[in-house]
């Protein structure tokens, strides 16, 4: 009798020594591990139309998917080589601060609390929200003062609630709040009647506004009663792939500035363009060294994916579902806030 | 074969080792959050919350801390775990007496409720009865009404409430004076048959005085009592009392769900009494109610508590599924909005985890008590 148990006393440990062993976590350096991987794995927000959703081939398209295909195409030279994962409130930061993604390119806030103390920073804002509210258009409200008393619907958010208690109360604005798990059920509850308004950042209202039996009979109101930048964010502690992600995003911005597009890219990687052009696109300079990436990283993110406009209109434009306007994600030089640091 | 010595130093080895996995788990869980740069601590509770609840069972204001926060969505938790028992318990045991039924077209109604609502997995029980039933209810203005002081809609359901004032204290006074005399009179009288030996019996007016002592008090202090009644101004209803249209759905679907299981459990009870138990005390001249109190229940009680006190567990843990229909319990609210806004998870879900296990452990150790008294 002692051999089987002593048996069993030598498989628990083993057991446990495996067990510890998984236990070690992601190793230094992101951008080595991506690069031998050969595929970059981001956390984006779950079927969100226009940001993160998949169409009807199956296929992951949106804003948010986009800037993923930017990072993999610097660090892989190839857009398509990304492994998406869906990623909840409650798993999102710690699914990347541990190591399961290497980047989120979600629709997560940037916030005090976010950088200090959460393992998580973000690297470059690459949209500009805040949060709006919808109501019904046979209610007659004009703004946001008119729901005096009114009951609201939210989708729990690390920040809609408070941003909704913060405004409120600061202008002695009495509200009832009725706040759901999902996105998804809190426009359900407010489509069913159980509130008079449905909050949550205008870019999330656009895009699950969609699911609206007669879209027609919502309007959005005019205030925007917070600000809410959105980017990519990586773990702390590693500078090298916080700086591949910081400029690969600022890559997209600067395209657009200098008015490089996937249609004209190849023509503009020539002598004979601008020096901007020139340094970003790799001619008779290589920045990509610098990052640890090739000399045509910038060149490979605008061919493959395109530059902020095109993103932008092509998965939440005018032309789309979505008919959000350019507004504070227009250039700085067309009166929007989006810029790109400096390539020098 | 086993025990001896060398049984006991396995036992020590097992017990060594699940210590050292424990701690084990516990230093790496540490060291990797330091590495990750993740702070970790419980000051965060005294901190403001700032955000809004929908039900709120005690006073909360925009700067009260995130244990008070804790502590609203502790007693929402409770508040419909307990409403469900009750309601649940109550409906199980008509069902069960109704199974029982030689009525054939009773028993079968209640073998119908039983077999389709334990069949049915709970969450979609709820989803429908919050969505189909509740959210399918007329809005504010067209609402179901009782009088003009009752009123049913999407935005759930008013009912005038009584302020009792100053004079609530004495009425509770009154409440307990009232039980204390029931309680005596009972045991008395009790006392008395058992000297002569016969069978206590009660009469009614012993229940009297908790109803009438309050309401004596009430009374003579009517001009401190007001009601209030639910008016609609804008877009909802102000005054009475609101029970929100969440916890109507939580409540009637857990009880609904809840009362086919306890219906099964007090049957199986019943049942568990033999029936030469029932004839012996018929043929002694025992009357069918006496039969029912002094021997059925008493015998089905000691099969029907334990697996009973282990359900009201399941039911409070059940409760959680109203994270789905928007109930502000602890789920939803603490180890929701609490842990997105504080970024604390693991201090978060290890307070949401001991609470409910907490919770558990009172409720058996109540079932025990229970148990020990019926087993008497």
């Amino acid at each position: 009798m002692p051999k089987s148990s002593l048996h069993a006393a030598a498989l628990a440990v083993s057991a446990m020594v495996v067990f510890f062993t998984l236990f070690a976590g992601a190793s230094a350096s992101t951008l080595e591990d991506v690069k031998a991987r050969g595929v970059l794995r981001c956390g984006v927000a779950p079927n969100s139309p226009g940001f993160a959703a998949k169409d009807a081939q199956g296929n992951y398209r949106g804003f948010d998917v986009d800037f993923c295909h930017a990072i993999a195409a610097a660090v892989l030279g190839d857009a398509k080589k990304i492994e998406l994962l869906p990623l909840g409130l409650r798993d999102g930061f710690t699914t990347l601060a541990s190591g399961g993604v290497d980047v989120l390119t979600h629709r997560f806030t940037w916030t005090f609390n976010r950088d200090n103390g959460t393992g998580i920073q973000t690297a470059i804002v690459v949209f500009y929200d805040g949060q709006g509210f919808i109501v019904r258009k046979s209610a007659n409200l004009k703004s946001v003062k008119d729901l005096n008393g009114a009951t609201i619907c939210v989708a729990q958010g690390t920040t809609t609630e408070l941003n909704i208690a913060d405004y409120f109360r600061s202008r002695k604005i009495s509200y009832k709040l009725t706040t759901f798990a999902d996105l998804d059920e809190a426009r359900n509850a407010y489509e069913a009647g159980r509130c008079d308004a449905w909050s949550n950042d205008r870019g999330s209202l656009a895009a699950r506004s969609q699911g609206f039996k007669n879209r027609a009979d919502h309007v959005m109101l005019p205030e925007t009663i917070s600000k809410e930048p959105i980017g990519p964010m990586v773990r702390i502690g590693d500078d090298a792939w916080f700086h591949v992600v910081r400029w690969s995003a600022a890559v997209v911005i600067a395209a657009e500035e200098l008015g490089v597009t996937s249609a004209n890219v190849d023509q503009m990687r020539q002598p004979s363009s601008g020096p901007e052009i020139k340094r970003l696109l790799g001619v008779g300079d290589d920045l990509g060294q610098k990052l640890g990436l090739s000399a045509d990283w910038a060149y490979n993110i605008i061919k493959q994916v395109g530059n902020y406009g095109e993103i932008f209109e092509r998965n939440v434009g005018e032309k789309t579902p979505l008919e959000l306007p350019r507004g504070l994600n227009a250039l700085w030089t067309d009166g929007g806030l989006l810029q790109a640091p400096p390539f020098r | 074969m086993r025990g001896g010595k060398f049984g006991l130093v396995l036992q020590l080895i097992v017990l060594l080792s699940v210590v050292a996995f424990v701690v084990g788990i516990a230093d790496n869980v540490a060291t990797n959050l330091a590495r990750l740069g993740i702070k970790t601590g419980f000051w965060f509770l005294s901190r403001p919350a700032g955000f809004d609840i929908s039900q709120t069972l005690i006073s909360y204001s925009d700067d009260s801390t995130y244990f008070t926060v804790f502590v609203v969505a502790l007693l929402n938790t409770l508040l419909v775990s307990l409403l469900s028992i009750t309601l649940g318990t109550l409906l199980g045991f008509v069902v069960a007496l109704s199974r029982s039924s030689s009525n054939g077209l009773v028993a079968a109604t209640a073998s119908l409720y039983v077999e389709t609502f334990r069949n049915i997995p709970l969450l979609i029980q709820l989803l429908f009865w919050y969505f189909a039933v509740v959210q399918a209810l007329p809005a504010p203005h067209a609402s179901f009404r009782l009088g003009d002081v009752v009123f049913l809609n999407n935005r759930g359901l008013f009912i005038p409430s009584i302020q009792f004032g100053d004079s609530v204290w004495l009425m509770f006074g009154a409440f307990a004076a009232g039980l204390a005399i029931s309680a005596f009179v009972a045991a008395n009288a009790r006392r008395r048959a058992a000297a002569a030996g016969q069978i206590a019996t009660f009469a009614q007016w012993t229940l009297l005085p908790p109803i009438a002592l309050p309401l004596a008090v009430g009374i003579f202090y009517r001009e401190n009592i007001a009601w209030s009644i639910p008016n609609l101004q804008g877009f909802n209803f102000h005054g009475g009392i609101t029970i929100l249209p969440e916890l109507l759905a939580l409540t009637i679907g857990l009880s609904i769900y809840s009362g086919a299981f306890i219906a099964e459990i007090i049957r199986g009870g019943i049942l568990a009494v033999s029936r030469g138990q029932t004839d012996a005390a018929m043929s002694l001249g025992l009357t069918r109610w006496q039969t029912s109190r002094l021997i059925v229940i008493p015998l089905a009680l000691r099969v029907i508590v334990p697996p009973l006190g282990a359900y009201y567990v399941v039911v409070l843990k059940n409760s959680s599924l109203g994270t789905a229909i928007a109930y502000p319990d602890l789920i939803l609210v603490f180890a929701g909005t609490v842990l997105n806004q504080t970024a604390q998870p693991i201090e978060v879900m290890t307070i949401t985890l001991l609470t409910y296990l907490a919770l558990g452990f009172v409720f058996s150790l109540a079932t025990s008590a229970v148990n020990r008294r019926v087993r008497q």
